[in-house]
């Protein structure tokens, strides 16, 4: 029992880790599908934590204070487009620039407004987005198994966890059931055929760092606003680079995605529960390992098991109509 | 005639020499990498830092590093611009002022938590391990599972002697008394990922604790929060935290490194700032426990009892609490 108990609690860990990689995973995706590589999704986290942090301490709300980490996240893509798309400049240097630039950035608007060193002030009640109980809950308390999993894993989350798991079919469908995936994908692959086709290659690229900026403008709030109340210097973490890691590991598809994401989520979850913890025959594991597991996997996952994998063809490559 | 003159020039030149170091000293202090505004430990330096700024009208330079190859640079640049004496916060900083203190010997540095033996280097450090023993007693007695948290920054030597001193304060009580240990990471980012304190706290929470101490800087405001989140309680760690969510943070173990950043400062002014090693405890008042408005109705007689009569038999000598850098080790 006391097993089921550990493993239901590092799933549902799990599941609130693994929310804001798959806001980040799925980000990327949309713009690295179109040709644009993003190493700026870290930055765009990090900004858009810090504008919804700030946005929510202002207004009270935490709505409005998505809205402002949104805002804040499709500057950021609209500057690595300006940069990479119009200019035909290097998304890497573009992408880097973003980084540094949102790190900056955020600590000086937060000291100059709330002179906490680059801090926002801690928020409560409505401008935090808090656990919701799902209906049913007492209902399905009874029954054996589903009600436990119900109760403890499925419920009891806030509403940007369900939207990050919602957005992989959406992605999914938007991808490879409109037309404008399909023109998504293509511009990513073989730029010259759909400019043939007589659609603006520049337009959809921008089309598609602009729903990078709002995916990661969620990733941000929940970030700062929903897993914690506040924002702080760096609180990103390293998130964004890792949820690029997953992006590949998920060769570019949206269910992948969904996996590598959860992988890592569960992972981290699993580092942070069986610290300090005993195995029989092998004695205590050390700290270090459990903490360096995560990043171990990713080595070996990337190295041997996924096979190849194999980006968008266009992708890095400012696409220039006349040669 | 002529010796009257050079006399009296050099008594002038000498009163006036004495008098502008005596008002002109240029301090400067230096964060670790939980920034000024951790609401913890550094941003008792930076208050220590300001009650010398408003009391003697010395301004003061101050720096936050972003990462740790600027240690070693911040040092030499501050004492290559006059600046003395340099204070700064954190054990990280021991080799950087061990090299640096070398290349200028006239200049004054303060190293808080950690010793470095130079001779014009003022090493002062705390019994965190005596403040950390009350507020383990005031943990179990609030305690109603009789399990309690510790959630630290890094797995070093300091942050054990804290969850060393706290498990004995609650074993003291509570003689099976289940304390979780859990560590946030192993580099300097570990003070720094509220995330992953939250985390923690909520892993603890789910294994039965509802009081969970901190020593993580800013780490510790995502444990505070889990805890207060999830209707249990906090303790606060180096500054007074129980304002941070009122009546939800138990207490918090205070360490007064205001006070000695300030008498750093003080000292150097006045001219009676010496090299060596500060030990502040109880006894001296380096340590201590939050009571105030926030966590009055948290903190019953009995509990405010126990932890007085704990308080004045560590302050007689009459208990010792076990300091884990001593041995590296802590007792059962």
């Amino acid at each position: 029992m006391e097993t089921i108990e550990l493993a239901i609690q590092v799933l549902d860990s799990g599941l609130r880790l693994t929310a804001l990689l798959l806001f980040a995973c799925l980000a990327g995706l949309f713009s690295e599908r179109s040709g644009i590589f993003d190493i700026g999704l870290e930055g765009k986290l990090l900004g858009a934590a810090f504008a919804a942090g700030a946005g929510a301490a202002v207004t009270g709300s935490a709505w409005l204070g998505l809205l402002c980490g949104i805002g804040v996240s499709v500057v950021l893509s609209l500057m690595h487009g300006l940069a990479s798309i119009t200019f035909r400049g290097n998304q890497i240097i573009s992408g880097v620039a973003i980084n540094f630039l949102a790190a900056g950035m955020a600590i000086l608007f937060g000291q100059a407004w709330f002179g906490r060193g680059g801090n926002t002030p801690s928020v409560t009640g409505a401008a935090k987005f808090n656990d919701i109980s799902l209906p049913l809950v007492d209902t399905l308390n009874n029954v054996p198994v589903i009600g436990m999993l119900y109760r403890e894993l499925i419920s009891g989350h806030t509403i940007l966890v369900y939207i990050a798991f919602a957005f992989v079919p959406l992605t999914w469908f938007i991808l490879f059931r409109t037309r404008f995936g399909l023109r998504l994908r293509a511009v990513g692959e073989c730029p010259e055929a759909v400019d043939t086709a007589g659609i603006s290659v520049i337009w959809l690229r921008y089309r598609a760092v602009i729903i990078c900026g709002i995916l990661c403008g969620f990733g941000g709030a929940y970030l700062s606003i929903s897993q914690n109340s506040f924002f702080v210097r760096d609180m990103s973490a390293g998130k964004g680079f890792v949820a690029l890691a997953a992006l590949i590991f998920a060769r570019w598809m949206p269910f992948n995605a969904l996996v590598s994401c959860l992988l890592f989520g569960i992972l981290e979850a699993s580092a942070i529960a069986f610290q300090g913890i005993t195995i029989p025959g092998i004695g205590e594991i050390p700290v270090q390992f459990i903490q360096a597991l995560p990043y171990i996997l990713t080595v070996i996952l990337l190295a041997g098991f996924v096979g190849k994998a194999v980006p968008p063809k266009a992708g890095g490559v400012p696409y220039v109509k006349e040669r | 005639m002529k010796l009257k003159h050079l006399l009296f020039a050099t008594i002038a030149s000498v009163t006036m020499a004495t008098a502008a170091m005596a008002a002109d000293i240029k301090p400067a202090m230096i964060y670790d990498m939980g920034g000024k505004f951790d609401k913890s430990f550094n941003e008792a330096a930076y208050r220590g830092a300001e009650m010398f700024k408003k009391k003697s009208g010395i301004n003061y330079r101050d720096f936050e590093i972003q990462s740790e190859a600027q240690r070693e640079q911040v040092l030499r640049r501050f004492a290559r611009k006059g600046f003395s004496p340099i204070a700064v916060t954190g054990f990280s900083y021991a080799k950087a002022i061990e090299t640096v203190a070398g290349e200028f010997p006239d200049t004054k540095f303060a190293i808080v938590d950690m010793v470095v033996d130079k001779p014009n280097v003022q090493s002062i450090v705390f019994k965190e391990h005596e403040g950390s023993y009350l507020v383990g007693i005031l943990a179990i007695m609030a305690s109603k599972t009789g399990k309690i948290g510790f959630v630290g920054g890094m797995g070093i030597p300091l942050i054990e002697k804290f969850a060393c001193g706290y498990k004995q304060g609650a074993r003291s009580v509570k003689a099976d008394a289940v304390v979780f240990k859990n560590m946030t990471g192993n580099t300097g980012a570990a003070w720094n990922d509220p995330v992953k304190g939250g985390e923690l706290t909520k892993s603890q929470i789910a294994r039965g604790a509802d009081v969970i101490f901190q020593a993580a800087g800013s780490t510790g405001l995502g444990v505070l929060q889990a805890a207060a989140d999830a209707g249990k309680l906090g303790i606060g760690v180096d500054s007074n935290q129980n304002h941070l969510h009122p009546g939800k943070v138990l207490t918090s173990m205070i360490k007064r490194v205001d006070a000695a950043i300030y008498k750093v400062f003080e000292d150097a002014r006045t001219g009676n700032w010496k090299s060596g090693v500060s030990v502040l405890g109880l006894k001296e008042g380096g340590v201590g426990w939050a009571l105030d408005e926030n966590n009055k109705s948290l903190i019953t007689d009995a509990m405010k009892k126990a932890v007085d009569a704990a308080s004045a038999k560590i302050i007689s000598g009459e208990l010792k609490v076990h300091d884990f850098m001593t041995d590296s080790k802590c007792p059962e």
